[in-house]
Parts: C-alpha cells; sequence; structure tokens
C-alpha cells in the first residue's frame, strides 16, 4: 500500500525515472498489457514530427507530467515551455497555427479547459485554427489535489462551442489513434486524456474516425454508452451483469462534439434502454449530449449517471471512483437499478 | 509592395491618415456607431505600417514571407479595413455594407472573412499573445517576416498581456513588434484613474524589452521608431510607446469620454466631415475638456 501510494505520487509529481515500474511509464514499448499504459503523448508526438514539419509542441510547466519532455527531447525546436501562463499558451498556439503550424498544447484538464476555455474559443475554434488543445488528468482523476485540479465541467463548457471538435482518449492506444487522426482534421480540437493510468481497453491501435462511435460489445437488453476512463469500467460492469442474464452493448462514444447520431439511434431501436456512463458533472456532458440526440427520437429508457452536480470528496481516485460508483461495480449497481425501475 | 520600407512622403501618409479618419466617418453612419476616437487615435500610425512599413502583397494575402499585423484593439478594425480596400486586397464597395446582416464587415474584425486580416481579434489581451505565437513560428520555420502588433493601453490592465511580455522577452522575440497607442483613456476614464499603466517603458524594459516612446501623430517620428527597428539585432523584442490623443482630427472628440462609442449624423457628421478635409487641427487640451 505505501509503495502504491509512493509510486502514485511520483507520477503526479512527474519524476518517473526510478524503479523498472515507473521507467514503464515512461512509454508504453515494452509494457506488458496488463501494465500501466501512461501516457505516449510525446513519443507518439514526437514519431508524427518525425516525419512533418508542421507538429509544435508546448505546455506549461507540465512536460514531465505529461510526457512532452518525450518530444522535447526528440525535437527540442519544436516545443516550446510557457510556464504557468495557460492562456498566453493556447492563444500563441493559434498565432502559430495561423502560419501553417499545427500545435499541440497540453496540460492539466482543469487549466486548459476551463482557464482557458475562452482562449479556446475566441482564438483556436472562432478563427479555425488547427490546434489541439489536450487536457490530461481530467475529470477527477487527480483525487485527493482537490476540485481546483478536477476538470468535471470541461466537456460541458466546450461541447457548445461551435468549430470545436471535442474527443476523449480511453487509453494509449486510443490516443496514439486520436493523435494520428487530428494531423489533418480540418478545425481546432479539445483532446481530453486521463491521468496516465487509464486501464487498456484496445488492445492495439484501433482504426478511429472522429464523430463514429465505436461499438465494443454486443447486447440487446442495455446499452452503456461512455466514454474516456468509463469504458473499461463500463465493460467489466457489462460482464458482471451478462453474469447475472443482462445482455448490455457497450459503445466507446469518444467524440462528445460532432457525435454519432446514428449510433444513438441504433441504440434506441436495438436495446430500447440507455444509461449514459461519464466521470464528469452529470449537468452537461455525454448524457446531455445524447439526451440532446434522444429528444428527437421516439421515447425510451434513459438515464445518465456521473458525478453529481457537487464538488467531490476528498480522497485517492480509486476511492473516488467506488465512492461515486463509477467502477465495474457501481456501474453494475447502477445498470440494475435503473432496469429494475 | 513587397519591398519595405517604400519610402512615401510624408505628405502621403498624412492624407491617408485623413483617408482613415473620414471613412471612420462614413463606416460608422451606415453602423448607426463606431469607435471613432480609438481609431483616430492610431490612425498616423496605421497610415505608416501599412503605406510604407510592412512588407505585404496584396494580390496574394498568404504570402508567407509577409509581415504580420494583429490589431489587439479590434475595436479600431473600423479604421483597418479601408486600409486594407485601399490597398488592393478587396473592392472598397464592399465596404458599403459594414456591419449590416451578413457583411464581412463587424464592429470587430473576423479573419475568416476580412482579406488580408492576419488574426481575428476583439476579446482584448489576447493580441500581444498572437503575436509571440506568430514571431516564434517565423523562428521555427526560419522565415524573416516580422510581426507588428497594436495594442491599446486600456488592455494593458489584461494580464494576458504580461503573460505574452514575459514569453517574449523571455525566448528574446527580436522580430516581434508592439505598438501601444497610448491615447490615454479607456472607456471610464483616463487610464491613470482607472488603472495605471504608468511607468509604461520601465515595465516593458523590466520583462527584457526595448523601449520606444514617440508622438504618436508625428509621421516622421513613426518613420524614424520604425527605421530603428530596422537594424535592430539586440535579441529584445521591441515596444513603440506612440503617445497619442483619444479623437485626434477632430476638435469635439479630442479627449472626450463621449466619442468611444458615438454616432455623428446630420449637420455634425458634414460638420465633422468638413473639419477633417480640412486637415489637422492643433491639440487644445484645455478646449477639449
Amino acid at each position: 500500500m505505501t509503495t502504491d501510494m509512493q509510486d502514485e505520487s511520483e507520477i503526479f509529481r512527474g519524476t518517473t525515472t526510478g524503479s523498472t515500474r515507473l521507467r514503464d511509464a515512461r512509454s508504453v514499448r515494452g509494457t506488458p498489457k496488463a501494465g500501466m499504459p501512461a501516457f505516449v503523448l510525446g513519443e507518439e508526438l514526437a514519431d508524427i514530427a518525425d516525419t512533418d514539419p508542421r507538429i509544435v509542441v508546448a505546455t506549461a510547466d507540465l512536460a514531465s507530467a505529461n510526457r512532452t519532455n518525450d518530444f522535447r527531447d526528440r525535437h527540442p525546436d519544436r516545443f516550446v515551455n510557457f510556464s504557468i501562463a495557460e492562456k498566453n499558451m493556447i492563444t500563441a498556439a493559434a498565432g502559430m497555427a495561423s502560419t501553417g503550424l499545427i500545435p499541440y498544447v497540453a496540460t492539466f484538464a482543469s487549466f486548459a479547459a476551463i482557464l482557458g476555455a475562452e482562449a479556446i474559443r475566441t482564438d483556436c475554434a472562432y478563427p479555425k485554427m488547427k490546434v489541439r488543445v489536450l487536457g490530461s488528468h481530467s475529470g477527477m482523476s487527480m483525487g485527493f489535489y482537490g476540485s481546483s485540479h478536477h476538470a468535471l465541467e470541461d466537456l460541458a463548457m466546450l461541447r457548445c462551442m461551435a468549430d470545436l471538435t471535442v474527443v476523449c482518449a480511453t487509453d494509449a492506444n486510443h490516443l496514439r489513434a486520436i493523435l494520428r487522426a487530428s494531423v489533418e482534421h480540418p478545425r481546432a480540437m479539445y483532446i481530453r486524456l486521463g491521468r496516465g493510468r487509464d486501464p487498456v481497453v484496445y488492445d492495439t491501435v484501433p482504426e478511429i474516425e472522429f464523430g463514429r462511435a465505436l461499438r465494443l460489445r454486443e447486447g440487446t437488453d442495455l446499452t452503456l454508452i461512455t466514454c474516456g476512463s468509463q469504458v473499461r469500467a463500463s465493460l467489466d460492469a457489462a460482464e458482471a451483469l451478462q453474469q447475472q442474464g443482462i445482455s448490455v452493448r457497450v459503445v466507446d462514444m469518444f467524440t462528445i462534439d460532432e457525435m454519432d447520431r446514428e449510433e444513438i439511434r441504433a441504440a434506441a431501436d436495438d436495446t430500447g434502454a440507455i444509461l449514459t456512463v461519464e466521470e464528469h458533472n452529470v449537468t452537461g456532458g455525454l448524457g446531455s449530449a445524447v439526451a440532446d440526440v434522444l429528444v428527437d427520437l421516439p421515447r425510451i429508457r434513459f438515464r445518465k449517471h456521473g458525478v453529481p452536480d457537487k464538488y467531490v470528496e476528498v480522497g485517492p481516485p480509486a476511492a473516488l471512483y467506488a465512492h461515486y460508483k463509477l467502477d465495474a461495480a457501481g456501474i453494475t449497481e447502477v445498470a440494475k437499478s435503473f432496469l429494475e425501475k | 509592395m513587397t519591398t519595405a520600407p517604400r519610402n512615401v512622403t510624408l505628405a502621403v501618409l498624412k492624407d491617408r491618415a485623413k483617408f482613415i479618419r473620414k471613412e471612420t466617418v462614413r463606416l460608422s453612419r451606415i453602423a448607426g456607431a463606431g469607435h471613432y476616437s480609438s481609431t483616430f487615435s492610431c490612425a498616423e500610425l496605421l497610415s505608416v505600417l501599412y503605406y510604407d512599413q510592412m512588407s505585404i502583397e496584396p494580390a496574394q494575402p498568404d504570402w508567407p514571407e509577409r509581415d504580420r499585423f494583429v490589431m489587439s484593439k479590434g475595436h479600431a478594425a473600423i479604421g483597418l479595413y479601408p486600409v486594407l480596400a485601399d490597398l488592393g486586397y478587396f473592392d472598397p464597395s464592399e465596404l458599403d455594407t459594414y456591419t449590416r446582416l451578413g457583411s464581412n464587415y463587424g464592429d470587430h474584425p473576423d479573419m475568416k472573412k476580412v482579406r488580408g486580416l492576419d488574426f481575428s481579434s476583439g476579446s482584448l489581451g489576447h493580441g500581444l499573445s498572437v503575436g509571440v505565437g506568430m514571431a516564434l513560428a517565423a523562428r521555427m520555420t526560419k522565415r524573416a517576416y516580422r510581426t507588428y502588433v497594436m495594442l491599446g493601453d486600456g488592455e494593458l490592465s489584461e494580464g494576458q498581456i504580461w503573460e505574452a511580455a514575459n514569453c517574449a522577452g523571455h525566448y528574446k522575440l527580436d522580430n516581434l513588434v508592439a505598438i501601444v497607442d497610448r491615447n490615454g483613456l479607456s472607456i471610464d476614464g483616463h487610464t491613470e484613474d482607472i488603472m495605471s499603466v504608468e511607468p509604461l517603458d520601465k515595465r516593458f524594459e523590466a520583462f527584457g524589452w526595448d523601449v520606444q516612446r514617440i508622438d504618436g501623430h508625428d509621421l516622421g517620428a513613426i518613420q524614424t521608431a520604425f527605421a530603428a527597428l530596422a537594424t535592430t539585432t539586440s535579441g529584445k523584442p521591441q515596444l513603440i510607446i506612440a503617445d497619442t490623443v483619444k479623437g485626434r482630427g477632430v476638435a469635439r472628440m479630442e479627449m472626450s469620454l463621449d466619442w468611444h462609442v458615438g454616432n455623428l449624423v446630420g449637420e455634425d457628421y458634414d460638420d465633422v466631415m468638413a473639419e477633417l478635409d480640412a486637415g489637422l487641427k492643433p491639440f487644445e487640451p484645455e478646449a477639449a475638456l
């Protein structure tokens, strides 16, 4: 237990250079499938930049925490550390994009999205700049660091902005797919990341298309529509429900805006019941976005499951997920309760 | 047009400054409201930048080597649109649609709609960061263009300005030029009453900038200041503090709090147009206050 806490703290601080286990956190390469996926952000972008001179990476004094230092080490002339000045970073990225560069700017989601919201709208989305804002440690994954460091409102704030594509990375391989697909994407993007220890969902880099959901499990009684950190937990919950005779479809709705309306329609038609599961305030996030689609469809059974509209308790991330029923057991319980009513 | 400076005569630059003011008055009447005085204070600066100093190619607005201009005080766009039309970026008759439904030309400028505009603006405090990004990009792509950012003095209260000023100093962006239109007034009053910006030179110098301070209505002084930039190899970002008069050129507007946004109609409109045609009158602060 003590060891785990130390590891976690070191990862939070970004000083993950010591033991073998921690060294694994620097790269997905060579990491066992069941191991720690960690961030592949800097490494993947450095690979892309090897053949694409337009790629620029920037961070706000978090190069270690979000592994953009892996990019810095390989392309130092295309890396900028803006220090703790997120608005300047995002707006300057827009200035760079206006010259034809494609900047990826990364910091904690709480600062990237919530502090940086106006710069994202006014300087990136509105003038259609190809800026990719990456918000890591999203949701309540920073646990006991507290609500200042949580981003449980970012999807709600950003999905209503025009000309901004909002996507959630599910795990390391999924993040790789998103980054590769993002290069030629014509609009500004917000890419929401976990804290780098996201449980594995994709054994290989999946084929993706923004705006098209990934259906990960078939089912007939209920569809769980989810994203990000909750995909693995939802799959595990679906398995548990299957043991109890309930057949559950699971959809990774990783594009929040523009959302895959056809997949929602299919879920409604095929299963007649949808439960959304998100590590986000239940107001305005994934569930609300799905509801915005459902209002145009014949009525079905629907419920949103996420973090209540309150600032969350202090606690380690795993304890918080259990407390708010956002682990597999909690989702299983919520789903059963939903179907029984 | 690609060679700059073009050594345009002061008489021509003076005439173009007058043109900027007259077009501002004309377009404001179409809109029924306009930012007169903030535009008048930077008319000479715009004239020298666009007609003399900047390397631009109106036939090729996306020319990668062009100098960049960011109108951070976006509410002065009404003075920039006529310049862009005048230089051939678009047909001047388009200006007649100014602010009308579906027009490309609103009070604050949209780069996706205005040919020749290097960046959108309107929310104050952003432009210097945009310029930092453009200047960093020039360094990364080994391009020689210079980035000019026009700042208002009121907007210097925005914290992001100082994030950008600090960043430009840290990264030694000597290809970045900021110009402060130091007209002394923000909407609610004198800047030194509302929120002081002085000592402006020392503040920027402390962030690692080279600073020149000039009379922002003296066309020769403006040219001289820009000429001094051309030989700069200081490794420092460049600031020109242009001391100006808000509302310069129309007596009733000079240093008046009533004409930040206003609407000239009827005889007042005709009187002001005649006054502008007569040329700039000496500034008399006692009369204005």
